[in-house]
């Protein structure tokens, strides 16, 4: 999935991660190859257990300590980061260059310590600022995120904070020295959704201004149609789809993409079942034959029980990993949800519609 | 839409208010003057974001949280404040609850087997061990698992299978009433939705009554026979669920539909936010209550906001005609 002639920020090879589960080997990655590209936002979209805050979090040397990167590179800024091993060479990428945004604000923040000075220690320490200094930095910071009067509410602690306001604390700390790219790790799970609107508008606007490159890990393609650019989908320690996001939503080729569109709840109807995808992952403690999605796959064909389908091209942004894309495959139509998504989307938020403006 | 008036009651939620202080000086209010009734076999839905009061009113219904004024009537009888041991154990017994988490609400170091079972060995609702067996075996089965699971831990089990057996061991309990607490929100999206529909299929089956727990008004959709949509510790608006989506009347509740993120990039793109903000709304907040507008759709407004909301139903059933 290379594509050259463009300003690529982060590059993966071949990555492979491992955990130590008491006897056993789990594979949380199973060999993912993946080029960033600087200033765009990469939404990573996938069930729990697929593998995408493990992935991202080899990037800032965060993976807890039964896991280890046993193979493959990560590139950055001429450094392999994948080759780190000690805590201080990881601090001058973690936090400084490479930051993340996690899932619950109220346990990225100290409950007894003033909003203000969180931000402002994160500015002292990487950036080598006076206290005063940093203190100026650190309410034009929190204006930047959207509080109003900063100076006034800088000395407050964060429970006098809603949720939202915390997230934005939390944004303000992760941009507080100007990381080239930030990680947002399911940012706004715990949060409203009109309150998540406003979050993921003010990352976006952020990234413009400041131009970070932004990977935006979530299980929600509400808000994967919303953030991104690009979009990769991982399933069982893979990427198995990867492309433009209108292609993802679209022009989706993989049947597992296929599943996740199909059973969102804003399709359901009153009185009808959700679509279900049956089953569940495999367990990646044991080795994964052929396509891992086959035996939850309408779609499966003899081979995807024996041979891992490789990428296939379908334009020179859009990659899919099954072997429907094939020549020799038959030809197969997604299912009608799918097809239909634009249109049903359109009615629902369209005048009159369910999720329109009133 | 009639007026539910011949409808059994099963839960009936008075003038609820839930504090919490940690000295005289900062009483913080996270459930104000709760007003709502829950029918026997429906499937009532409270939404609203976190720290806006829903799992409060849940945990206060289960006895978890203490409440500061207000009445709670499970069957007609109360269930709040001082109560004896027999009626304790009443409403522990036929109102159960699913959790958020099901890694972290299953006891880690007991089998599946145990975790099942729990309920049957505190309130002693077997014969013998082989009836205990038989029914933890029921149980599994109606959940999709396997009576092989249940010498094994929850930690052996994926987030979804775990919360199959919070199901089961809820199920197994043969309550009248579940509260279901954001059931889903921890799950992979494919499971979901498996997940949802086997809560149906227990509703259908058995005429269980629900109290199903949400932030996101598009997962209840389909799901909820009526819905109540809270914010700060208010409740907004109740109303049947079609009613709801097809003429919200609370500002509230207006952007929370308006914000439910599509999953096309197109529409996404384009839309334009539209956030409460309660003060610039100038909304009612201590001086209102709760008042039906329409039959069974009811509004948390001051009295001289009635005409203003009246002006929006007549204006809202002009354009659907």
């Amino acid at each position: 999935m290379s594509e050259t002639n463009k300003n690529i920020i982060l590059s993966v090879k071949d990555l492979e991660v491992k955990f130590k589960v008491r006897d056993r080997v789990l594979t949380a990655i199973r060999h993912i190859s993946m080029d960033f590209e600087e200033g765009k936002v990469v939404a990573i979209v996938g069930e729990s257990g697929s593998g995408k805050s493990v992935f991202t979090k080899t990037f800032t040397g965060m993976l807890e300590v039964n896991g280890e990167v046993t193979n493959g590179e990560i590139w950055f800024e001429g450094q392999d980061l994948a080759k780190i091993k000690k805590d201080s060479d990881w601090e001058k990428i973690r936090g400084k260059k490479i930051a993340t945004v996690f899932q619950d604000p109220m346990t990225s923040l100290n409950p007894v310590k003033k909003i203000g000075d969180q931000i402002s220690e994160v500015i002292i320490k990487h950036q080598g600022k006076s206290k005063a200094e940093a203190k100026k930095m650190a309410i034009e910071m929190m204006g930047k995120v959207g509080i109003k009067d900063p100076d006034l509410r800088y000395d407050e602690y964060p429970f006098m904070y809603s949720g939202g306001m915390r997230q934005r604390i939390v944004i303000a700390i992760a941009l507080a020295c100007r990381p080239k790219i930030l990680i947002c790790d399911e940012p706004t799970t715990a949060l409203d959704v009109t309150i998540q609107a406003q979050i993921i508008r003010l990352i976006k606007d952020l990234s413009e201004e400041y131009g970070f490159t932004t990977i935006y890990i979530t299980h929600d393609l509400g808000v994967v149609a919303n953030v991104a650019d690009i979009v990769a989908v991982m399933y069982a320690g893979q990427i198995i789809e990867y492309g433009k996001v209108d292609e993802i939503f679209y022009d989706s080729k993989h049947p597992y993409t296929w599943g996740l569109l199909s059973s969102l709840p804003q399709l359901g109807e009153k009185g009808e079942d959700l679509f279900a995808i049956r089953g569940t992952p495999p367990s990646l403690f044991e080795e994964v034959k052929g396509d891992a999605f086959a035996p939850r796959s309408n779609y499966a064909m003899k081979i995807d029980y024996v041979e891992e389908p490789p990428f296939f091209k379908v334009t020179d942004t859009h990659y899919a990993k099954t072997w429907l894309l094939d020549p020799r495959a038959p030809k197969v139509e997604p299912p009608a949800a799918v097809k239909e998504l634009h249109e049903r989307m359109l009615a629902l938020t369209s005048k009159g519609g369910i999720y329109s403006e009133r | 839409m009639s007026v539910n008036n011949e409808k059994e009651v099963l839960l009936d939620v008075k003038h609820l208010e839930v504090t919490f202080s940690n000295s005289k000086k900062h009483v913080f209010k996270a459930v104000k003057d709760a007003n709502f009734q829950i029918y026997k076999g429906e499937t009532f839905a409270l939404v609203g974001e976190s720290g806006s009061g829903k799992t409060t009113i849940a945990r206060a219904i289960i006895r978890l949280n203490d409440t500061s004024d207000g009445e709670i009537l499970f069957r007609g009888k109360k269930i709040n404040g001082k109560l004896s041991k027999e009626d304790k154990k009443w409403v522990q017994r036929n109102i159960q609850m699913i959790f958020q988490d099901p890694a972290a609400s299953l006891n880690e170091r007991a089998t599946i087997d145990y975790c099942i079972s729990e309920g049957l060995y505190n309130f002693h609702l077997y014969t013998d061990e082989a009836d205990r067996q038989k029914k933890v075996d029921l149980a599994l089965d109606s959940v999709g698992l396997l009576p092989e699971h249940k010498s094994r831990y929850p930690h052996e089990f994926s987030g979804g299978q775990r919360q199959r057996v919070g199901i089961a061991r809820a199920m197994i309990m043969e309550p009248e009433f579940i509260i279901a607490d954001e059931p889903i929100s921890a799950l992979d999206v494919s499971i979901r939705a498996q997940v949802l529909n086997l809560m149906n299929k227990f509703k259908e089956e058995r005429g269980l009554t629900y109290m199903f727990i949400a932030h996101d008004l598009s997962v209840v959709r389909y799901f909820a026979d009526r819905i109540a949509v809270i914010h700060n510790g208010r409740i907004v608006e109740v109303a049947p669920s079609n009613e709801l989506f097809h003429f919200p009347i609370h500002p509230y509740t207006r952007s929370l539909l308006q914000a439910v993120p599509m999953p096309d990039p197109e529409i996404e793109k384009a839309k334009e936010l539209k956030p409460y903000d309660q003060e610039k709304e100038n909304k009612a907040d201590e001086t209102g209550s709760l008042q039906e507008i329409k039959p069974g759709h009811f509004i948390f407004m001051a009295e001289n906001e009635r005409e203003e909301y009246e002006a929006i139903v007549k204006e809202m059933e002009k354009t659907a005609k």
